[in-house]
């Protein structure tokens, strides 16, 4: 005889499991969109919330972690989204709004030529194919309960295309921005297909979260073309304690492409970010960068998964975090190079500074390589500044507390300066300027 | 004037300076020589105020007030410097936005108000013409990718910039070629003024052929064991610190 163990749903699974039986009819997409959702939600259910034996969210047990789910947000009225029309004018363009994960065209604009966007809801209403089974075979890759689940309960999101041989000046910018009165869940899922041989840049930030208690799940998948250079940046930042966000960031790199992606976290309550980049196209180049700045009970969590699929790649993976009072943060990342990748060129680095006993970094880098010709390494530092160069700065006249200050923002801005952009360089080097001194006090 | 009286220092159990005394008169250059390990940079270290160290006993007078009770910034405000054996690199901070903020804090310790932009840029690029640092030297990160001797120039470009009114320059020759010589030097000597005094540590005589010292001490075992003018630099250059070293283990 044998005893199978079947945990316990947990309230917020049940939660789940309501909200999914109740919204399934409204939400978004033709009859086979419906049944790719149901086999979504199913493999959601069967798995549960994510926890500490699965390996990949051993050091974020949502399970423990998420107590509540959070009702679906409601579809923003017009009214609602027109009274952020004013704060909207202030934003940089050319911008994406979307409101509780809707697209909101009236807020957006103007588009650049050689750019096209729908709303994510009015590619699943029409059933485009193509677009379909990419997003399912996109969820089937990252075998993720939690991007299942987004599968499940994607409201809307954005579809961009930029079309080959585009060259964009400016950024463009994706702004998330929060209406719903009450505490909400939020599920969007964007696609970005940039052409061969396109110059393209996005950057993602968010409006007016603050004081909102919600739960995000954001799914943002990336192709790009063959000899393609993009680049990304994304500011996470400003939500309440009690708040939820989990970040997915699927990226494939056709040949001989240049992909950079920079990622600030700062002032958010539990963050996941998971990052799936698949080179599979030879000689490509791709970076990926962030810095978490945690304090309080904040978690962060960084996880990647990097497969060099194809010959000759370059791939770069930098991540950096300060910690200060009982803050947690989590790096994961994980190379796996396939049989067929020689000349490989991967490497992989963590630094933490860790400022107060109680805060905890958790680092795990990880190789595996199938392929006997190529240049891999990873390394993960935790510790505190450096006596000698605090020495050394307050030698030359700086209080112990600015020198302290100026080595944290240094730490930070060293990541933040290769953005590649001075507007948004300028922005990021802000937001870690504020974190800085709201640390001043303490 | 500097006076270091009754000084002992220790690291854990070990005691480094034993009973040290030294005055450096205004505008006078002293030089310190002595053997490896026997307390030359522990000396500069206290002085400027490094936490590893603990002072069991003695003072350090800086125009009669005792140093030891500030911390190293104050010390930096009432004009102490110090150009470190090992210039530590600061990725992240470029020269300019380090000189800008040292200058300021200094000021602002001393009840000064901030410099403006011009007064700043023109305060820098006459140190920089000093010391002959070029201006994309100055928009890199401190000391950063720099080599041994660089590192040391821009030690003394800082003190040439910050004028302090008592330097220590701790081994600034090791490490440098003949030509980065020189131009230290010269830095050094178009600073020294009746009022401004200098602390040059070294091990070799060298370095006091370009920087001419009013006084040379020599120092074994943790104390100061014989003072004397110039000339005795030339001695301990023929001779070595046999003797002195042998008189200590004695």
């Amino acid at each position: 005889m044998s005893i199978q163990i079947i945990p316990t749903a947990t309230a917020a699974e049940n939660a789940l499991a309501d909200a999914f039986r109740e919204a399934k009819a409204s939400l978004p997409g033709t009859a086979s969109v419906a049944e790719q959702r149901a086999q979504a939600f199913e493999a959601f259910a069967r798995a549960g919330l994510p926890n500490r034996r699965i390996e990949a969210w051993h050091y974020t047990d949502l399970r423990n972690l998420m107590r509540r789910a959070l009702p679906l947000a409601p579809i923003p009225s017009q009214a609602q989204i027109a009274k952020l029309s004013a704060e909207a004018l202030k934003l940089p363009s050319p911008r994406l709004v979307l409101v509780d994960g809707v697209f909101a065209p009236e807020l957006s604009g103007p588009l650049p030529a050689g750019v096209t966007v729908t709303s994510l809801a009015a590619a699943l209403a029409q059933g485009e194919p193509a677009l379909i089974e990419g997003l399912a075979a996109a969820w089937a890759e990252a075998d993720d309960a939690m991007v299942s689940l987004n599968a499940a309960l994607m409201q809307d999101g954005l579809v961009i295309d930029v079309a080959p041989g585009t060259t964009l000046e400016a950024p463009l910018h994706i702004v998330y921005a929060t209406v719903a009165s009450e505490p909400a869940a939020r599920f969007s899922r964007s696609l970005v297909r940039v052409g061969t041989g396109a110059t393209f840049r996005l950057n993602e930030m968010s409006l007016g979260q603050g004081g909102r208690v919600g739960q995000t799940n954001n799914v943002l998948i990336f192709e790009v073309g063959d000899d393609a250079n993009v680049a990304h940046s994304l500011s996470l930042t400003g939500t309440e304690p009690a708040s939820l966000r989990l970040e997915t960031f699927l990226v494939k790199i056709g040949a001989k492409a240049q992909f950079d992606s920079f990622a600030l976290i700062t002032g958010a309550g539990l963050v996941r970010r998971q990052i799936y980049k698949l080179f599979n196209g030879a000689d490509a180049k791709a970076s990926l960068r962030g810095v978490s700045l945690l304090r309080g009970r904040e978690h962060a969590d960084t996880t990647l998964f990097v497969r060099h699929a194809a010959t000759g790649c370059e791939g770069r993976q930098n991540f950096r975090y300060i910690l200060d009072d009982e803050a947690v943060g989590v790096f994961q990342g994980k190379i796996v190079v396939d049989r067929i990748a020689q000349k490989t060129d991967g490497r992989m680095l963590a630094k933490a500074l860790v400022l107060s006993d109680e805060a905890t970094m958790n680092s795990r880098p990880e190789l595996e390589i199938f392929a006997d010709d190529v240049a891999c390494g990873h390394g993960a530092t935790i510790g505190g500044l450096s006596e000698d160069q605090l020495f050394y700065l307050q030698s030359r006249g700086l209080p112990a507390n600015e020198a302290e200050a100026l080595l944290l923002e240094a730490f930070a801005a060293e990541l933040v300066d290769e953005i590649g952009d001075e507007d948004l360089i300028a922005a990021y080097r802000a937001d870690v300027a504020a974190w800085l001194a709201g640390r001043a006090g303490a | 004037m500097l006076e270091v009286k009754n000084l002992s220092v220790s690291i854990g159990d070990r005691e480094i300076l034993k009973d040290l005394n030294l005055t450096v008169a205004d505008g006078e250059v002293a030089a310190i020589m002595g053997p490896n390990g026997s307390g030359k940079s522990t000396l500069s270290y206290v002085i400027a105020g490094k936490p590893d160290y603990e002072v069991t006993s003695g003072e350090v007078l800086l125009d009669g007030e005792n140093v030891l009770d500030l911390s190293p910034d104050e010390r930096a405000a009432k004009g102490l410097f110090l150009a470190f054996q090992y210039p530590v690199e600061i990725p992240g901070v470029t020269t300019m936005t380090f000189l800008k903020a040292t200058l300021n804090a200094i000021r602002r310790q001393r009840g000064e108000p901030e410099l403006s932009i011009p007064d700043f840029m023109k305060r820098v690029n006459a140190s920089a013409a000093k010391l002959d640092i070029k201006s994309d030297l100055l928009k890199r990160a401190v000391n950063v990718g720099f080599s041994g001797g660089e590192k040391k120039r821009m030690d003394i470009f800082q003190m040439a910039f910050l004028e302090p009114r008592f330097a220590i320059l701790d081994e600034t020759d090791s490490g440098l070629d003949i030509d980065a010589l020189r131009i230290v030097a010269d830095g050094v000597n178009a600073l020294r003024t009746k009022t401004r005094s200098f602390l040059v540590i070294t091990h070799y005589q060298r370095l006091l052929e370009y920087i001419v010292p009013d006084k040379v001490h020599v120092m074994a075992g943790g104390r100061i064991v014989r003072s004397g003018g110039k000339e005795l630099a030339l001695e301990l250059e023929k001779n070595g610190y046999r003797d002195y070293v042998e008189a200590e283990v004695a």
